[in-house]
């Protein structure tokens, strides 16, 4: 059990921590900046956390479950995340939905075998002026077609 | 019309300091660190801006709850966890003009007496976050963040606060409980934030979009904030416009335009050959509006006295290949999903509601299934600690209520007859 920060990362632990009149506050920026760091919030990153911080792993879990952003375990190289609320569903997102599970072969949460891709169905990314939308690893796509998402793809396996 | 929040919408290059302030940036801040607090207090109140996040409580008003002589630090919140689904208008301003929020906050943190300010940006903002990081940076270079502003003596020092994906930190109190590093889960009032909020002190909570108004505010004067809108809600404001029309995006009109206008010239109207069936006028959480309904201004007084609500200005527009059933579930699936669990009529509530939806959805529900929505509803509103609850359940009264033959049909036939033209 080495977990530990980075140099880079330790600086970037002080300052965050700075930003706070109480340590427990910085809780949410640390877990992002773990994640960065170690990929996702392993048992052993959530005890180093909880243990960083001076607070009871039982709040740092508690966290991580609340948020939908916090990966508890490996995700795929891509991480695709399609819109399924209102304004995408007008238009059209059930169609990218089925051309990704088809494509990927994998179901809303899954991770392909070869890790490439995870696939997700998330609730308003705030694109509606652009359905329908996803999201690759946090960057935008707007106004996406069944055509388009192909593309996407072959573009991400390259 | 003019532009003021979204002039610089479209340019790539009016994030940097120098073009914002090339166009007349920071001048109001300028202006308003000439002022007394209070005045410029006032003068907020005075122009009768209300905030744009959803509520649309009048802001100087707001401000003016926070205790006189405080010994307390006070705190200025920026609530840019936009997601009231269809409402996309923030993170316009968010990656277009960040500076344009940087120097509201400033504003409203000189009006307050605060020093320390935390923008809470949602998780999946990430380049909308870095350019907003950008634009603190080169403020604080430039001297309008940091210790002894612009030699005023006033000091403010600004935050990025990120959230991880929970609708629910959109409510001002789970917010400030996430900035605490905790889940969010809302608090009960009062206290109200300006009494006891972040950090058991004072807190104001104000929206992007409210925020960014300010500067125009301060260089124009209320008076002339006042030439758009209605006497109690008067400015422009940023309309998402999204659905089923020939150009979705964001308008900055006046904040009584009216919803047909709004639609019909302004996003291009409907697609063609096809009817108006329904709008959602105010973000998911509003009561919808049949087509019928939709000559109406959309300031917050007008769309009330329709049984809706102005709500984040997110208007959702629906043509006559909706199914109402779908669109219903998909919104109490959305609600069933983030309710944050701490009371149990909604945890419970919102979840049985998008189980019996879903359903009737599939044709297989019962005509008894019609009533009990409404007894859950009933079990739902005005009983928890926050207004999740009575989110979730206005889709589902009104649509019900509107759209009753749909459901009958899909009750009768055991599937639906508009299936598979609700998409394009």
């Amino acid at each position: 059990m080495n977990t530990q920060f980075s140099k880079e990362a330790e600086k970037k632990f002080t300052e965050i921590v700075s930003r706070y009149p109480r340590k427990d506050a910085a809780l949410l920026p640390v877990l992002w900046l773990a994640q960065e760091e170690f990929e996702y919030l392993s048992q052993e990153v959530r005890a180093y956390v909880s243990a960083r911080l001076d607070v009871s792993p039982a709040r740092v879990d508690g966290v991580i479950s609340f948020y939908t952003l916090y990966k508890t375990k490996p995700m795929g190289q891509h991480h695709i995340q399609i819109c399924r609320n209102i304004s995408c569903s007008l238009r059209g997102c059930d169609q990218l939905m089925s051309a990704t599970e088809k494509e990927l072969k994998i179901k809303p949460g899954e991770t392909t075998e070869d890790r490439k891709f995870s696939y997700s169905t998330v609730e308003c990314i705030a694109a509606c002026g652009g359905a329908p939308a996803l999201q690759v690893n946090g960057e935008y796509y707007e106004n996406v077609t069944v055509k388009s998402l192909k593309e996407l793809f072959k573009k991400l396996r390259a | 019309m003019e532009k003021i929040l979204s002039r610089n919408f479209g340019n790539g290059e009016a994030y940097f300091l120098a073009s914002y302030e090339s166009g007349g940036g920071y001048t109001g801040l300028r202006q308003a660190l000439k002022m007394k607090p209070n005045d410029l207090t006032e003068l907020v109140k005075e122009s009768g801006l209300r905030g744009r996040g959803g509520a649309g409580f009048p802001t100087g008003m707001k401000w003016a709850f926070i205790p006189k002589n405080t010994l307390k630090p006070v705190y200025l919140c920026v609530n840019a966890d936009e997601g009231e689904p269809g409402t996309f208008k923030d993170r316009e301003i968010l990656r277009w003009d960040p500076h344009l929020l940087v120097e509201g906050i400033i504003i409203a943190a000189y009006a307050l007496g605060c020093k320390t300010s935390y923008v809470y940006i949602r998780g999946e903002f990430v380049s909308e976050g870095e350019r907003l990081d950008y634009a603190i940076n080169e403020a604080q270079k430039a001297g309008y963040l940091g210790k002894n502003i612009l030699g005023s003596g006033f000091n403010l020092d600004l935050f990025i606060h990120k959230g991880a994906g929970a609708y629910i930190c959109g409510e001002e109190t789970a917010l400030l409980e996430s900035l605490e590093g905790k889940r969010g889960y809302p608090r009960l009032k009062p206290p109200f934030p300006a009494v006891e909020g972040l950090f058991r002190c004072p807190t104001i909570v104000n929206n992007v979009e409210t925020l960014a108004n300010l500067p125009s505010i301060i260089t124009h004067g209320p008076k002339w904030f006042r030439q758009w809108g209605t006497e109690k809600a008067p400015g422009m404001r940023l309309y998402a416009v999204s659905g089923h029309v020939q150009r979705p995006g964001v308008y900055e009109l006046s904040l009584n335009i009216s919803l047909m206008k709004l639609i019909t010239e302004h996003a291009g109207g409907l697609r063609s050959g096809r009817r108006l069936k329904a709008v959602i006028p105010g973000g998911a959480s509003s009561s919808v509006l049949r087509a019928d309904e939709c000559e109406v201004a959309m300031d917050f007084e007008a769309l009330a006295a329709k049984g809706t609500m102005a709500g984040s200005g997110a208007v959702i527009v629906m043509d006559d290949t909706t199914c109402m059933v779908k669109v219903l579930r998909v919104l109490s699936s959305f609600f069933a999903h983030e309710s944050c669990g701490q009371c149990t009529p909604c945890r419970e509530g919102s979840a049985w509601l998008s189980k019996i939806i879903e359903r009737l959805e599939r044709g297989e529900g019962t005509q008894a299934d019609l009533d009990l929505l409404f007894d859950i509803t009933d079990n739902m509103k005005g009983k928890t600690i926050c207004v999740f609850s009575d989110a979730a359940a206005a889709p589902v009264e009104s649509i019900v209520k509107k759209f009753r033959e749909e459901f009958e049909q899909h009750l009768a036939d055991r599937a639906c007859r508009i299936e598979g033209r609700g998409g394009e």
